[in-house]
């Protein structure tokens, strides 16, 4: 075991994914010699070489073109997209090339690929160095979309998701990469080395795609979240002393539907808490899933606190941010319903 | 900042939009005047296949083109192939032909929902497969289907991937003509124009860091060259010195767009390699043996690490655009008839026969032996049903399989969803 924090956990991640696969293969903007902007991808040239680790154009609908061809000839590319807002220009190709690949061919070609990128806001970055996209990806059939929230997770999913055979989006809540943030903004950022989940084992584990987990077990309400929300919600939980079971989704396509039903089938109440933009975004999935499998239980209507419906704004960023005013007015309103 | 308007206190005329318009449109009388891009046969030179792009910055603006109007293999790109190889890709061409006349024909009969032929571009798949490598991987558009049969493809398999019937390796997914041959090396070819770009590039970029031999080539329109896609493809082909060969098919035609809508009035497809320091060639697309030697010529030089070549296939879509589409309502009919580079078939047929390898009478003899070849392997394909026949029964429970590797739950209930309504609905 060894203290990590979360980009020291992908790395790592990475570090054994390429050390495991020769076919492996790690490549973005800035991610070869410079080790990313993030320094997710240190040290992976100087260990692996410049054919496993290297530098790419400017260019987002190349780095995952390229990564669709080289997927088809065998490799297990694992292209990084420096922000999540910019993976826009490579849409084309996971949309309808890397999502479909398998289904297409009937199995004859398929594309393990793992697009890293960074992701979500809380730190100042604006409209293009903050958005939360995820529901754009999980109305894609063909893909799977992961998103971590703690140093542990972060490495055995991303092995995980290395390993899969099928397309993966893993986002990177790029606000707890270096320690938990519970969106109070006024007070010192704690460091991961205090969180227990900050434990990671050096070599090679998984975490399973597709299994949520019980951060917190409750009897009140249930609470959905995934990222840096989960961090958030786990703080006004603590602070307010509610007895809310808090669900770290961790992937979203496909969800862990099971434990998302068990959970609200036993609260009978359920807020949904995303960064992201409200209309259409991946809480209203969950709140149709909830709804129509859990109608009979419910006692209050599924409420979600999420972005408002507007871009990211930067100066107004804590209006926006989800943070532990919403949350706790939210959860006031469904416990007194 | 200064807004000043058209003339206000400057005595300038106003600005014009060039939006480009072909030379004919229905109802014109042909006749295509002197195009100075179309060199003779034999007067382009033909470089060391490791030479640096930028000796060679004359090449995208001239015609590589090896037979010349009397069917004479002439110039430093004559391949200098034996007759039975000649014969050989002679035949496949016809083979093509004969295979698109019958599914097109399948198609207005009813028998399918869509089709698309190559009729006047077939020596651009044909010969350049025939210089390839079995090994190596195409990324084909929707119109190189003579990839397949230069590889020696099942007919009878292409055509229930047409019919989408019980034989269909696809089960149905994909429209017509949409095929994937992994053993072919023929990779699954997409709806979206020009993706298969910058795939063909990882996949040669991949063979590359691997160590291979192999190379990959891929084809798109020129009217696809339009496409953001095709730029990253050169980009990073230019960047890893990948060892690809992208060929833009410049069939003048993307739908009923004229290629100037693609930029081709002001320059050449060819040329666009000059940009990206890439070799580039433009090459008589309906001489099956010019192809052939530029094709083998961007083999070699992928092969010795020497970089990618763009190669620019000058020929004319001889046909509509697809079974949806009438040309006849955009572009002048005699237009095929009229272009100055021929038919492709016609002219290797010439070419044998001046060579005394060939006659109209063994010409006449393989036209219908392909026809028969076709029309077997149609009566074979319909055994397994047609779209539209009712009788293709294909289970449609397999709509659900290969979405991902393992069903998730989501798509197992949806599965048993549509299974319990059709039995509820008793069909």
């Amino acid at each position: 075991m060894a203290v990590m924090n979360m980009i020291q956990a992908i790395n790592s991640a990475m570090d054994v994914a390429m050390e495991r696969d020769p076919d492996v293969i790690v490549f973005g903007e800035d991610v070869g010699y410079f080790g990313g902007v993030f320094r997710a991808t240190a040290g992976l040239q100087k260990k692996f070489g410049k054919n496993r680790a290297f530098d790419t154009p400017i260019s987002e609908n190349g780095i995952v073109g390229v990564a669709v061809g080289m997927a088809a000839y065998g490799l297990r590319p694992v292209p990084e997209i420096q922000f999540a807002d910019y993976i826009y220009p490579g849409l084309d190709q996971l949309v309808s090339e890397a999502a479909r690949l398998r289904y297409r061919s009937a199995g004859e070609f398929t594309a393990p690929i793992t697009v890293r990128s960074p992701f979500g806001g809380g730190i100042f970055g604006g409209q293009t160095h903050s958005q939360s996209p995820e529901a754009i990806f999980a109305h894609v059939a063909g893909l799977k979309t992961v998103i971590p929230s703690n140093p542990y997770d972060a490495k055995g999913l991303l092995i995980a998701a290395i390993e899969d055979n099928d397309p993966v989006i893993f986002f990177e809540p790029k606000r707890i990469y270096n320690g938990p943030f519970d969106g109070h903004y006024d007070r010192p950022v704690q460091p991961w080395s205090r969180h227990p989940a900050s434990e990671v084992p050096e070599g090679h584990y998984t975490v399973p795609l597709g299994k949520a987990a019980v951060v917190r077990g409750g009897e009140a309400v249930t609470i959905l979240a995934y990222g840096t929300m989960v961090h958030v919600v786990m703080g006004v939980v603590a602070e307010q002393g509610i007895d809310a079971e808090v669900v770290d989704l961790r992937t979203i396509v496909p969800v862990d539907i099971a434990t998302i039903e068990a959970s609200v089938k036993k609260t009978g109440r359920c807020l949904i808490v995303h960064e992201a933009t409200r209309t259409g975004g991946f809480g209203a999935e969950l709140s149709a899933l909830v709804t129509e499998r859990c109608f009979h239980h419910l006692e209050s209507p599924v409420e979600r606190v999420t972005g408002w419906d507007t871009p990211y704004p930067h100066s107004l960023e804590w209006a926006y941010f989800p943070g532990p005013v919403r949350v706790g007015e939210a959860l006031k309103r469904i416990l007194e319903d | 900042m200064s807004t000043t308007q058209a003339g206000e206190g400057r005595n300038i005329p106003p600005l014009s939009l060039h939006v480009p318009e072909p030379r004919y449109r229905p109802g014109d009388i042909v006749s295509f005047a002197e195009d100075p891009t179309l060199a003779e046969a034999g007067a382009v030179r033909r470089p060391a296949p490791d030479a640096a792009p930028d000796t060679m910055r004359d090449l995208p603006y001239t015609l590589v083109r090896v037979l010349d109007p009397e069917g004479r293999a002439v110039g430093p790109w004559d391949p200098r192939l034996s007759p039975d190889r000649v014969r050989a890709m002679l035949r496949k061409m016809m083979l093509t032909r004969a295979y698109d006349e019958r599914m097109y024909r399948a198609q207005r009969a009813g028998k399918t929902s869509f089709y698309m032929k190559c009729t006047g571009e077939e020596a651009v798949s044909i010969a350049a497969a025939e210089a390839l490598d079995r090994g190596d991987m195409c990324f084909p558009s929707y119109r190189q289907q003579g990839l397949l049969i230069a590889r020696d493809w099942s007919l009878v398999d292409m055509m229930c991937q047409v019919y989408s019937n019980r034989g269909d390796r696809l089960k149905g997914r994909q429209l017509p003509i949409m095929y994937s041959v992994k053993e072919a090396g023929f990779f699954s070819i997409s709806g979206n124009l020009t993706t298969q770009y910058p795939q063909a590039v990882g996949w040669a970029m991949a063979s590359a860091a691997k160590g291979d031999t192999r190379i990959a080539a891929a084809w798109c329109g020129e009217g696809s060259t339009a496409e953001g896609d095709f730029h990253s493809a050169l980009t990073f082909a230019s960047v890893y010195r990948a060892p690809v060969i992208l060929n833009v098919v410049n069939n003048q035609w993307a739908i009923s767009s004229f290629q100037g809508f693609a930029g081709g009035e002001a320059t050449t497809f060819a040329a666009r390699a000059l940009g990206y320091g890439v070799a580039g060639l433009r090459v008589d697309g309906n001489d099956a043996l010019a192809v052939y030697a530029a094709t083998e010529w961007a083999a070699e030089r992928a092969r010795g690490n020497h970089g990618p070549t763009l190669i620019e296939m000058f020929t004319y879509r001889a046909e509509g655009h697809s079974t949806s589409d009438d040309p006849s309502a955009y572009r002048a009919a005699d237009e095929a008839k009229c272009f100055p580079l021929g038919d492709p078939v016609e002219r290797l047929k010439a070419h044998l026969i001046l060579l005394g390898e060939w006659d109209e009478a063994r010409h006449a003899a393989q036209a219908e032996e392909v026809a028969v070849q076709v029309r077997d392997a149609q009566r074979e394909a319909e055994k397994l049903g047609v779209l539209s026949g009712g009788d293709f029964k294909q289970d449609f429970q397999t709509m659900f399989e290969d979405v991902f590797e393992e069903m998730p739950w989501n798509l197992a209930e949806q599965r048993d969803q549509m299974n319990a309504e059709r039995k509820a609905a008793g069909i």
